[in-house]
């Protein structure tokens, strides 16, 4: 790998670029999915190839190919070059970099259980006692398990000086129970929806969060969700479990804070933000309550990382504190453009496709409240939520509507009755104004959100947010069937 | 060792590696499905290209089927140790698992004769470069800037082969290209949209997609805001394809269907929509995409979802058709895949109007361009919500006369075509995350429009 970087770099130079980097990636990534008590899919995936990213004339070509052969790695060399040259045809600015990063390092992901050491058996054994745990409902019509676990050793090296290695190791998986009758269909899910729960660590996750010990709860659950009334309409207080807050967070703070998108870049796909440089330091983003972090180094988060895949290191960055905005997520080249240095990160989710600024853990710090039932102790009249079943924003990100599996019923300080198809709407900065208590450290933990799409050619990255459950006043909410 | 020559696999090379494959495995029937991918694409950005990619691949997918029990493994390494390896990991991920009384068996040879579709292929867009491709979005950012306005988008041209073999006699190999070009052209408070889609990279009018999204942004200066509620809607291709796209990811696949959750569980023979709707799904349409073989090797066939409002069929695979005691349709995705089938190249049935007539006699109406960040809220009953974007409009006494702030919507998608009262003759082909859409613009009554939007931060 590292003669083919070496030669790759050489290349790119002797043709005329400014900057050239190599990321040279193999991945292999296992998974096996249980349903109705049979192996719906198991699968064994290999994938490797290098891409090379080039500034050339002042705008960026990109060409990545998989075989990893000297021919071929002065082919793409050049067929990058050429791209590079073909985008300077119609540059208005030239890209700006700003200062070099010249970084060497290595990273491996902490794994205390190694998941592809774990026999298959015992990954099997998990999903069909949590299959068997959701047999005994009657009204659930499919039950589905899946557990999934990747590896991705890859190398960055820059003609600036980067050099450097990472092993990124992946575990995670989850449930759902799907309760059908003639006219309706409920599911409910654990630990997360779309099996959705997954971080940087070891299967010692996957023991963590005790399959099998909630497969009954969630398939009552579902099945209870068939004949609950629908979650009324009106304005109330609202509050979230920390799962539904997190992918609140990664809707309504994540993509917003995105610079690039900031900078109109992603305006063809995903959408622009509401955020203006100028208010970094000055926009009131939320109540006082609200804290947010960006932090590449939590242990097993989804988006903690050594180096992002330009060579910057990992590191954390307030986003808002006490309410009042603070700082983007950049890129070298987004971050030059508002005087800053990049808060790394960039990042590629394969070789064949270049890096964009993506979330890492955009973390919503705790509160000081002790548990759940002291945050509802407060509320007379108000509304529950739990796990997330559908997401719709503005391409802003401003106007939102978001969709849970499963509500219940707040009154006088207790949890009642489960309601159907609760969904709630709002306003970013008005929602996040209304935040007024959120869980202490016992009730916060990371989430994860494995399918963030951005760019074109698409990419559905790796991202995490931790969040602890939280209390919001006079929120829309309602039910999605009419 | 096997060579595979750049850029993408012939019909021997591919067969050459497929009978290896085949060859090295011992499990009782095997599956290899080559997929070489050869992509291109140039996006750009506030008027200028701010990202540009080429990237080849060569994807290896070996199923192996031991009794019933059914391995998984892939590489794009097709060198004999790699080949090897992948085939030894598919049989061992298929002994370590128990039976599947579901599972019937791969398919076999007997079926396998689909022709294959050279026009399919465009050599044009196979060798579309980079150089090609900025001077058409070059061509549009300058048109933009001269409007005083912004354009984004992006251009991608690209070639792919698919090449299915098993133990039992299935071949199959398909060479395809497509091309599609889509802008958002932005001004301070407007937004106007265009996208194209085509075999052939030369056939689309990069001028006349530019000029489409500006005239939009354009026209949609200084919006007003309307009030949500029920409104006639003048729906362009744009937003219709979005509906169909999650139509079909609710329900028109057979594994929703067999699974309760699909709107069609159930009702095959009964009313589901108004009849001016008729949906189907034909890969051997040219106006669609084409391709002859599923990635079972098993030929496709068109498949008459919703006939004039009745439900007729879903789209099987293998394993569906199994469950189903039927035959397979041919809409098979990559294994292992427990989502089950979904259409490819999905076909609405156009009406009787042109574009500009769906304005006729409307005394007010919204015109939408396109819809953004599209969800489902219940696939029972097709519910989605979503939001308008790039190019909404008051329409008044059968005239567009004043743009207007995006708005939420939340309708059923079925309800809805329940009430479409018109669509026009013409018909647009569109991408769409499963492959490809071809729809006309339709007229709608009484369209849910759940809130709107603001597009000022307090």
């Amino acid at each position: 790998m590292k003669d083919l970087a070496a030669r790759a770099l050489d290349a790119c130079q002797f043709l005329g670029a400014q900057y050239a980097d190599i990321r040279i990636v193999y991945s292999e990534i296992e998974s096996v999915a249980v349903r109705n008590g049979h192996v719906a899919a198991m699968a064994s995936e290999e994938s490797r190839g290098f891409g090379i990213r080039v500034l050339c004339d002042g705008a960026w070509g990109f060409a990545a190919s998989s075989v990893l052969a000297g021919f071929e790695i002065d082919r793409v060399a050049e067929q990058a070059v050429a791209v590079a040259r073909a985008s300077a045809m119609a540059m208005r600015k030239p890209v700006d970099l700003g200062e070099p990063v010249v970084g060497k390092g290595r990273y491996e992901t902490p794994v205390e259980v190694d998941p592809f050491r774990v026999p298959l058996a015992r990954k099997l054994e998990i999903l069909m006692a949590a299959d068997a745990a959701m047999a005994g409902v009657k009204a659930v019509r499919t039950r589905e398990g899946q557990l999934g676990w990747q590896r991705q050793t890859k190398l960055f090296a820059s003609t600036e000086g980067a050099w450097v290695e990472q092993v990124i190791v992946e575990s995670g998986g989850g449930i759902e129970a799907t309760a059908v009758s003639e006219s309706d269909a409920q599911k409910r899910s654990y630990p997360n929806s779309l099996g959705r729960h997954t971080g940087t660590t070891g299967f010692e996750l996957v023991d963590e969060i005790d399959l099998p010990g909630n497969a009954a709860r969630i398939a009552e659950e579902a099945a209870a969700l068939l004949t609950a009334p629908p979650c009324p309409a009106g304005e109330t207080t609202l509050v979230l479990d920390a799962s539904q807050l997190a992918l609140q967070v990664h809707e309504s703070v994540g993509h917003p804070i995105e610079l690039d998108r900031v900078f109109g870049m992603e305006a063809s796909f995903a959408g622009t933000s509401f955020l203006e440089p100028g208010m970094a330091g000055a926009f009131r983003y939320g109540s006082d309550l609200v804290n947010v972090t960006a932090d590449a180094t939590v242990p097993g988060g989804l988006g903690t990382f050594g180096y992002d895949d330009e060579g910057v290191p990992a590191q954390a960055t307030p986003i808002i504190r006490d309410g009042i905005f603070r700082n983007f997520l950049t890129s070298r080249e987004t971050a030059s453009e508002i005087g800053q240095a990049s808060n790394g990160t960039m990042r590629a989710v394969s070789w064949a496709h270049i890096p964009l600024i993506r979330m890492t853990n955009v973390n919503l710090e705790p509160g000081d409240v002790p548990s759940l039932d002291a945050l509802i102790a407060d509320v007379a009249d108000g509304v529950y939520m739990e796990t997330n079943k559908s997401w719709s924003i503005d391409d802003k990100r401003l106007n939102f509507q978001f969709g849970t599996e499963l509500a219940r019923e707040i009154k006088n300080g207790r949890l009642g009755r489960i309601l159907r198809n609760p969904t709630y709407t709002g306003i970013t900065p008005r929602f996040w104004a209304s935040c007024d208590a959120l869980g202490d450290r016992t009730t916060w933990r990371m989430w994860a959100t494995p399918n963030c799409g951005k760019g074109q050619p698409g990419q559905m990255a790796h991202v995490g947010h931790g969040a602890p459950v939280g209390r919001f006043h006079n929120v829309q909410v309602g039910s999605s069937r009419r | 060792m096997i060579t595979v020559p750049s850029p993408l696999p012939t019909r021997e090379d591919a067969r050459r590696v497929a009978d290896r494959v085949l060859e090295l495995s011992g499990a009782d029937q095997t599956e290899v499905v080559l997929l070489g991918t050869d992509n291109r694409l140039t996006r750009f950005a506030a008027n200028q290209v701010h990202q540009n990619v080429a990237t080849r691949d060569l994807e290896i997918r070996v199923r192996a089927v031991m009794g019933r029990r059914v391995g998984v493994a892939t590489t794009n390494d097709p060198s004999d140790e790699a080949l090897r390896r992948v085939v030894e990991r598919a049989a061992l991920v298929a002994r370590m698992q128990p039976e599947n009384p579901d599972f019937k068996g791969l398919p076999s040879g007997g079926g396998v004769g689909a022709a294959e579709m050279p026009r399919a292929f465009s050599e044009r867009t196979a060798s579309f470069s980079a150089g090609d491709r900025a001077e058409v979005v070059a061509a549009i950012c300058s048109d933009a800037a001269s409007a005083g306005l912004t354009a984004s988008g992006a251009f991608e041209t690209g070639a792919a082969t698919l090449t299915v073999a098993n133990s039992l006699g299935v071949f199959g190999h398909h060479a395809g290209t497509k091309a599609t070009l889509s802008t958002v052209v932005m001004g301070p408070d407007s937004s106007g949209y265009a996208s194209r889609m085509a075999l052939d990279a030369g056939d689309i009018d990069g001028a006349a997609v530019g000029r489409e999204a500006i005239g939009k942004a354009v026209r949609g200066r200084e919006p007003a805001e309307v009030e949500p509620g029920k409104w006639t809607v003048i729906l362009e291709e744009y937003a219709v394809a979005d509906m169909l796209a999650y139509l079909s990811f609710i329900g028109l696949g057979a594994m929703a269907c067999q699974q309760g959750s699909s709107f069609m569980a159930g009702r095959i023979g009964e009313r589901v929509c108004g009849d001016l709707v008729s949906i189907w799904d034909d890969t051997a349409d040219s106006s669609g995409l084409m391709s002859p073989i599923d990635y079972e090797g098993v030929p496709r066939r068109r498949v008459d979802l919703i006939e004039r409002g009745v439900a007729r069929a879903v789209v099987h695979d293998s394993f569906t058709a199994g469950r189903a005691r039927c035959e397979s349709t041919g809409h098979a995705l990559p294994a292992p895949n427990p989502y089950g089938p979904f259409p490819s190249s999905l076909f609405m049935a156009g009406g009787d109007r042109g574009k500009e007539e769906l304005l006729h006699g409307a005394e007010r109406a919204i015109w939408v361009t396109r819809f953004h960040y599209v969800n489902v809220m219940d696939p029972k009953t097709t519910v989605i919500t979503g939001l308008t974007r790039d190019g909404t409009f008051l329409v008044e006494n059968g005239r567009i006369v004043r743009p207007i702030k995006n708005l939420r919507f939340t309708e059923e998608i079925l309800g809805a075509f329940s009430r479409i009262t018109a669509l026009t003759r013409e018909t647009r082909l569109l991408p769409t995350w499963f492959g490809a859409v071809r729809c006309p613009a339709v007229r709608i009554e009484g369209f849910t429009f759940s809130g709107t939007t603001s597009s000022d931060a307090p």
